[in-house]
């Protein structure tokens, strides 16, 4: 009978694990995607139930209060976030749940301290893993966070012989964890290797440029599982290390989606300080050889063309998102489709400060997600597209991405706007974008350049398109 | 190396692998739905929080382990509510004109 309860926890385990695996399935396609989420959320709240039979749980009051504290907050703040802060909140979730991992590692590892035994070296081992990957999951979130928010500045920072510093600080925990698993009881060290890792989580996000953000977010998303799965080895539950294997697959493809979409490989990303002054000044300059005129042209004029286009592609950054015209943008689609001109949306892969975050603004504003294309198969349209409409993107239009090898963008995988019959770029001032890259496209000939905030703009176009 | 930390590591590295083929194709539609989604299942770490924290005595164990309760416990429902929140705003051509 002894056996009984721990055989019905693990039994739940099981069960908890198939509904996190289901869920993941169906939250890959857009029909079944809502149950997914409520099938991985019943499996969450199983396992949670079923941990809390454990004979050695006997502090339920506080537990229970420790539970009712974070749904509150939780609830709160998952119905107060804005859609285009979606990249911080996850950046503050995945650094909340990188904590909670780290500290289940280092609370583990101090019941050892608090009665004198030595730990077992499996036990020590894992615990220095699990506080060496929830620490730089909680410090490097909280920093993509301040970046994303605009708490700190978006560029990288950079300072001499950083990669050495780093260098010594990565060796200091491993001369430390060697010694940690000789002598288990020194706490000092222990705890100089917890400030160590928490450091690490910093020095590792501050020289990646806010453009580089859908990568940073999702690599910390596959640490925040891999954390989890390491407090699973700690205190051996299987549980945990199955569901924080998902996170960490599921994570890494998206870093490696992410990666691909800007033409770069993860080391460059994280180690090149991408966009920081030198590469942008050097192709500022290469970009403004020779007297190239740009055309402008007025709100009215560009209802014109839309409006007796047979095709337009809208292309949203996300300047469009920061200036919130998403609702506008839309209202213009409604009034161009009025007059039946076929309109389609344009995504690419790093449109937003996270992956598929486009996406998601643009279902805020009521867009079906049937008519927003992909780069891949919107790319082949744009021959016989008339007008495509870029609203707040910069260099993933650039044509030097794949015209001129000497830029720093050169093979980035961009959207072909320059190839259809012309194109209305509305944009806020002549500025460079994110990388900090001048862009051939706007001074091509069929270009024209609609100058404003994206709100009032679009806005403008609306109404002249609605007199047409 | 022990008996259980071996087929800990089997567990790890077959639902590695299971994780890959269950997410590979997702649509970039749903690329953020599926990041926040999955962040909220990070929060299982709330499992190993529950069982240090369980103790009738207070120790620092404890103390840590409910901390990570509340923190994992946002993680958790904050996730999986905010992917709600997303998803709900996904709609097809005809819902979305009624």
């Amino acid at each position: 009978m002894s056996s009984f309860m721990p055989t019905v926890i693990q039994l739940t385990y099981l069960v908890a694990s198939s509904l996190f695996f289901v869920g993941l399935k169906q939250l890959g396609s857009p029909a079944t995607a809502r149950k997914g989420n409520l099938v991985a959320s019943i499996g969450m709240l199983l396992a949670v139930v079923a941990t809390l039979l454990d004979k050695h749980i006997l502090n339920y009051q506080m537990i229970l209060l420790a539970i009712a504290i974070g749904t509150v907050i939780g609830i709160v703040s998952a119905y107060k976030v804005a859609m285009t802060e979606m990249p911080q909140m996850v950046g503050l979730l995945n650094g909340l749940g990188g904590a909670a991992s780290a500290m289940v590692a280092v609370g583990e590892f101090w019941r050892y301290f608090a009665t004198f035994d030595n730990p077992p070296l499996d036990t020590t081992i894992t615990a220095l893993l699990g506080v060496l990957i929830g620490g730089v999951t909680l410090t490097g979130s909280f920093v993509a966070f301040a970046k994303l928010q605009g708490i700190m500045t978006g560029s990288p920072i950079l300072f001499p012989f950083q990669q050495v510093v780093n260098a010594l600080l990565l060796g200091g925990f491993l001369v430390g964890s060697v010694y940690i698993c000789l002598q288990p009881s020194n706490i000092p060290i222990f705890l100089a290797l917890v400030g160590i890792s928490l450091v690490l989580g910093v020095m590792f996000v501050i020289p990646i440029g806010g453009g580089d953000m859908p990568v940073v977010i999702s690599l910390l998303n596959a640490f925040s599982g891999l954390a989890a799965s390491a407090a699973g080895f700690v205190v051996m539950n299987n549980m945990l290390i199955i569901a924080g294997a998902l996170v960490g697959a599921s994570g890494i493809i998206l870093t490696v989606i992410m990666c691909k979409a800007m033409n770069r490989s993860l080391a460059n990303v994280l180690f090149a300080g991408f966009g920081s002054g030198e590469g942008g000044t050097a192709a500022a300059a290469s970009g403004s050889v020779g007297d190239q005129t740009i055309h402008s042209i007025d709100p009215e004029e560009s209802a014109m063309m839309l409006g007796y286009a047979r095709s337009v592609v809208i292309v949203p950054g996300y300047g469009m998102a920061v200036a919130q015209a998403q609702h506008a943008v839309r209202e213009l689609a409604d009034q161009l489709e009025r007059l039946g001109v076929e309109v389609k949306y344009a995504i690419h892969p790093v449109a937003g400060r996270m992956p598929g975050h486009m996406n998601v603004l643009l279902a805020e504003a009521n867009v079906p997600y049937e008519v927003l294309y992909d780069m891949d198969d919107i790319n082949p349209m744009f021959d016989q597209t008339d007008v495509a409409l870029v609203i707040g993107a910069n260099d993933v239009v650039n044509p030097a991405a794949r015209e001129n090898p000497s830029s720093p963008i050169y093979g980035m995988p961009i959207l072909d706007v320059d190839k259809a019959g012309h194109t209305i770029v509305i944009k806020r001032s002549m500025n460079t974008g994110f990388a900090g890259i001048e862009n051939d496209l706007f001074y091509k000939d069929r270009t024209m350049m609609l100058f404003g905030s994206a709100k009032d703009v679009v806005a403008k176009l609306v109404s002249e398109v609605k007199q047409l | 190396m022990s008996e259980i930390l071996i087929s800990a590591l089997f567990v790890f590295v077959l639902a590695s692998f299971a994780g890959f083929e269950v997410i590979n194709k997702v649509p970039p539609t749903l690329h953020t739905p599926l990041m926040s989604g999955s962040n909220a299942i990070s929060g299982i770490s709330v499992l190993g929080a529950l069982i240090i924290a369980g103790d009738k005595d207070w120790s620092v164990t404890v103390i840590l382990g409910l901390i990570a309760i509340i923190l994992a416990t946002v993680n958790v429902v904050g996730g999986f509510l905010v992917t709600d929140r997303m998803l709900q705003m996904f709609k097809k051509k005809e819902d979305a004109k009624a």
